[in-house]
């Protein structure tokens, strides 16, 4: 029952990964991401992998996807906007992916075989495991991501400030200090604004 | 009762694992190469993190440790901090170049 599942899951996967890659609008590229990473998500509960189940659906599905979909709808991209690569190149794409794909089997064909009991060790996945595991032997890697995380959230709010904003607001605090150019700043258009700042 | 629960298990061969994940990170270096939309290339990038994901948490029930199952928690935090700086350049690409074909970013070219 659970290797047709296995079956399943890894041709859904497969074949909507297949479909992120080659579907025209970026839209369904997202959308077809989700399935992908609920079929992987659906691996990882077969694997008895609960709690890395939740958390994959969570962080990926619940909150990169958003993040896609809202910066493609900023961009206004739903839309097939863009032209597609020279046939070249296209040809060269998919023969070295095509290569790469043969030098992985290549290497795992001489492998043993090896058998993975499904849910063999129940007690895995569980919170409780993972969690003395994660605060035990990887409490340092857990302290060095979450200041990953905040260099991450410091250097996404760096890139998403406004500049030319930023610029004008500076502008007017100098105006403050110097009263003479104040008149003039106040409610100048932005090319004024620009014009000043480059002196 | 512990015997019908052993036959209950089924066994999948780990190379099948190995196959379903090398297959999803060819699929993602398939998309890096052949698309010329940035925002279509970070979800590919995604595709092979999750690739490795996948193998790391097959490997783990195989072994029977949790660490591999640890391992996938840094590379998710990993990924979200990529995609969140990632797509905050793109942003900012986007404001300055009016679209995000990668084949306007040719200023680093020789």
């Amino acid at each position: 029952m659970s290797l047709y599942i296995f079956y399943f899951l890894a041709f859904l996967a497969v074949f909507s990964a297949l479909m992120v890659v080659f579907s025209r609008n970026p839209i369904y590229s997202v959308l077809y991401l989700v399935i992908t990473f609920f079929s992987v998500g659906g691996h990882y509960l077969l694997l008895s992998a609960e709690f890395l189940f939740a958390v994959h659906i969570i962080v990926y599905a619940g909150a990169i996807m958003v993040l896609f979909l809202y910066v493609i709808m900023l961009m206004n991209l739903n839309k097939e906007s863009e032209a597609p690569k020279k046939t070249l190149y296209q040809f060269a794409a998919v023969i070295s992916a095509g290569l790469l794909m043969m030098v992985v089997v290549g290497a795992v064909r001489g492998a043993e075989q090896a058998q993975i009991g499904l849910g063999a060790n129940p007690a895995l996945g569980t919170v409780k495991n993972l969690g003395s595991m994660l605060f035990n032997e990887f409490l340092l890697p857990f302290e060095v991501v979450s200041v990953l995380l905040l260099a991450a959230m410091v250097g996404a709010v760096m890139l998403g400030r406004n500049p030319l904003r930023t610029r004008r607001q500076s502008l007017k605090g100098a105006a403050q200090t110097r009263p003479s150019h104040a008149a003039d700043v106040k409610d100048a258009p932005i090319e004024n604004v620009k014009q000043l700042t480059n002196e | 009762m512990n015997d019908s629960v052993s036959q209950m298990i089924q066994q999948v061969p780990l190379n099948h694992y190995i196959w379903l994940s090398a297959a999803l990170f060819v699929i993602g270096v398939l998309g890096v190469l052949y698309r010329r939309n940035a925002i279509v290339i970070f979800m590919c990038i995604e595709l092979m993190l999750n690739a490795v994901n996948l193998l790391m948490v097959a490997f783990s029930a195989w072994h029977g440790t949790a660490a591999g199952q640890v391992f996938v928690f840094f590379v998710m935090a990993v990924a979200a901090a990529e995609v969140a700086v990632g797509l905050a350049i793109l942003i900012v690409i986007y404001h300055n170049t009016g679209s995000t074909d990668i084949n306007v970013l040719n200023k680093l070219k020789w």
